[in-house]
């Protein structure tokens, strides 16, 4: 009876251990992340030539030449080539490459969604480092491919970012051929006073068509070099 | 008639006063520059707050071409009445020192005399406006050098490739020698009713700060009237600054939003500098001098 005893107390340690530990355990060895973090982690370091264009309600640009870096494990600059450049605040820095490669998340199952024609299975992230700026992120990840089609973001103090990727000759390495960034935008508005522009024929007008837009910077991806040695001082 | 012109340079050159002008301007945009590159980030963060709350803004926003728009609209406002201390004076100031019969006694006539004189304003004010251009333009290129031009308006944001900048400006002085020819020959108009020199330069000045006003106020009666006014059209220089966006909201390279506006503001400018400058003509043409 006392050995029956001891198989009982074991049994119960080790299933109260399985228990305890299972969630996380499942959640880290998640095989479709896994698998696409084993696709990104043959990025090192890339430098992507690209050009931007920038749709805010409120702004009006033109399209303009990029260059992106990135090095492990999420350093990511745009720089726009001789210019001015605008970039969602904070969120342009949250790539799939960014978000991966920290290996500090856990993962939820969320079923399936059917996106541009494509049945893709959608996995939450959920970052157990509360340092990490995001608090939350969603992944569209197409199973056969191992390839991140979109991504929704909440962050700590700059609001919440989708991003819709499109692959093409570097869907190997995981790298998206165009990326699209939405955000929302809050309302522009300077006073008269500050910019002088006094005598406008119907101001309200104008200012209403331009409330409650969603802005998007889309950057189409030229080429990558990839592998190659990325200085740190450009980040 | 070149050498009533050349006269009337050499008069106009001649009086410090016309000078003035050209000191005020210079040190109005020095001290401006030099404020601007003191403390020019804190400026720009203020006008930006907006902005920044939503996107990062990376690149030199604080350029010299953001410098000289930002000059242009402080200085457009108040470089008429500069023009007008020499222009309203122009006919008057000779009333009031008795030259003015000794000129209209000569071989050439009235007209002539007239043309000639507005003509020797219209120079000076045009060489107002270059040394304004030069200082205001050239002069923050070398101090703060160029990027793209970043405009904020009251509810939108331009955003100008640096390549796309110059000609607009080139095409902002030559409206707003327009706008300047215009006050040149309201204060010839001014200056041509009246035997001293005060009158007409207060006159002018009054006259510009009146309907400066009235363009400014957005109220139903004055829209009426605001149209006719040539302070309203005065600062459509602004007007090359703003570009076309396609159906994707990108931007159109050297695209302007609203020809139109630029083009009926200059008829408009154009049709007062031909009024004010025949009135004055007809004026003293009928005019008997007594002084």
């Amino acid at each position: 009876m006392p050995t029956m005893k001891k198989y009982n107390l074991l049994l119960i340690a080790c299933s109260l251990f399985l228990l305890m530990s299972s969630p996380k355990a499942n959640a880290q060895t998640d095989p479709l992340i896994e698998k696409v973090a084993q696709k990104l982690a043959l990025v090192n370091d890339y430098v992507a030539e690209g050009v931007m264009k920038t749709n805010v309600s409120f702004i009006k640009a033109s399209l303009g030449k990029v260059k992106v870096y990135f090095k492990k494990p999420n350093l990511l600059k745009v720089k726009k080539e001789g210019g001015i450049s605008l970039l969602p605040r904070g969120g342009v820095s949250l790539t799939i490459n960014t978000l991966l490669n920290t290996k500090q998340y856990t993962t939820i199952a969320a079923g399936t969604q059917e996106l541009n024609g494509k049945n893709l299975t959608v996995i939450k992230l959920i970052p157990t480092d509360d340092n990490l700026d995001w608090v939350i992120s969603t992944l569209w990840i197409d199973p056969a491919e191992a390839l991140v089609y979109k991504t929704a973001t909440t962050t700590k103090e700059n609001g919440s970012y989708e991003i819709l990727m499109q692959y093409g000759e570097y869907a190997k390495y995981g790298l998206a051929s165009k990326i699209i960034f939405s955000f929302n935008t809050k309302d522009y508005k300077l006073p008269n006073g500050i910019t002088l522009e006094f005598g406008d024929e119907n101001p309200t007008a104008k200012q209403k068509a331009l409330k409650n837009k969603k802005g998007t910077i889309e950057i189409t991806y030229n080429n990558y070099l990839i592998n190659k040695g990325v200085p740190n001082s450009i980040f | 008639m070149w050498s009533l012109i050349n006269i009337e340079l050499y008069k106009i050159f001649r009086r410090p006063r016309t000078y003035i002008a050209f000191g005020a301007i210079a040190a109005l945009i020095v001290v401006i520059q030099l404020g601007l590159k003191i403390d020019g980030d804190a400026y720009a963060g203020f006008l930006m707050k907006d902005i920044n709350d939503t996107l990062t803004v990376d690149g030199k926003v604080l350029n010299g071409y953001l410098i000289c728009y930002i000059l242009l609209q402080l200085l457009l406002v108040h470089v008429p009445l500069l023009v007008a201390l020499i222009a309203a004076d122009m006919i008057s100031g000779e009333a009031n020192l008795g030259t003015l019969r000794l000129l209209f006694s000569t071989p050439y006539s009235r007209t002539h005399w007239v043309i000639a004189k507005f003509i020797a304003a219209s120079i000076y004010t045009i060489l107002l406006l270059i040394w304004l251009a030069f200082l205001a333009l050239f002069v923050s290129m070398w101090i703060f050098g160029t990027d793209d031009l970043f405009l904020m308006k009251s509810n939108y944001v331009v955003l100008i490739e640096q390549s796309d900048v110059l000609w607009r400006y080139v095409g902002a002085f030559v409206f707003a020698s327009f706008s300047l020819l215009t006050v040149t020959s309201l204060g010839f108009l001014m200056s041509s009713l009246s035997n001293n020199s005060i009158g007409p330069i207060v006159g002018t000045m009054s006259a510009i700060v009146f309907f400066t006003i009235l363009s400014t106020l957005n109220i139903p009666l004055f829209n009426l009237v605001k149209p006719y006014l040539f302070t309203t059209h005065m600062n459509n220089w602004k007007e090359f600054f703003d570009i076309k966006v396609n159906i994707d909201n990108e931007a159109i390279r050297g695209s302007i939003l609203n020809i139109p506006k630029i083009k009926t503001s200059l008829i408009v400018l154009s049709l007062h500098i031909v009024l004010f400058v025949s009135a004055s003509i007809l004026i003293l043409k009928k005019k008997d001098i007594l002084s």
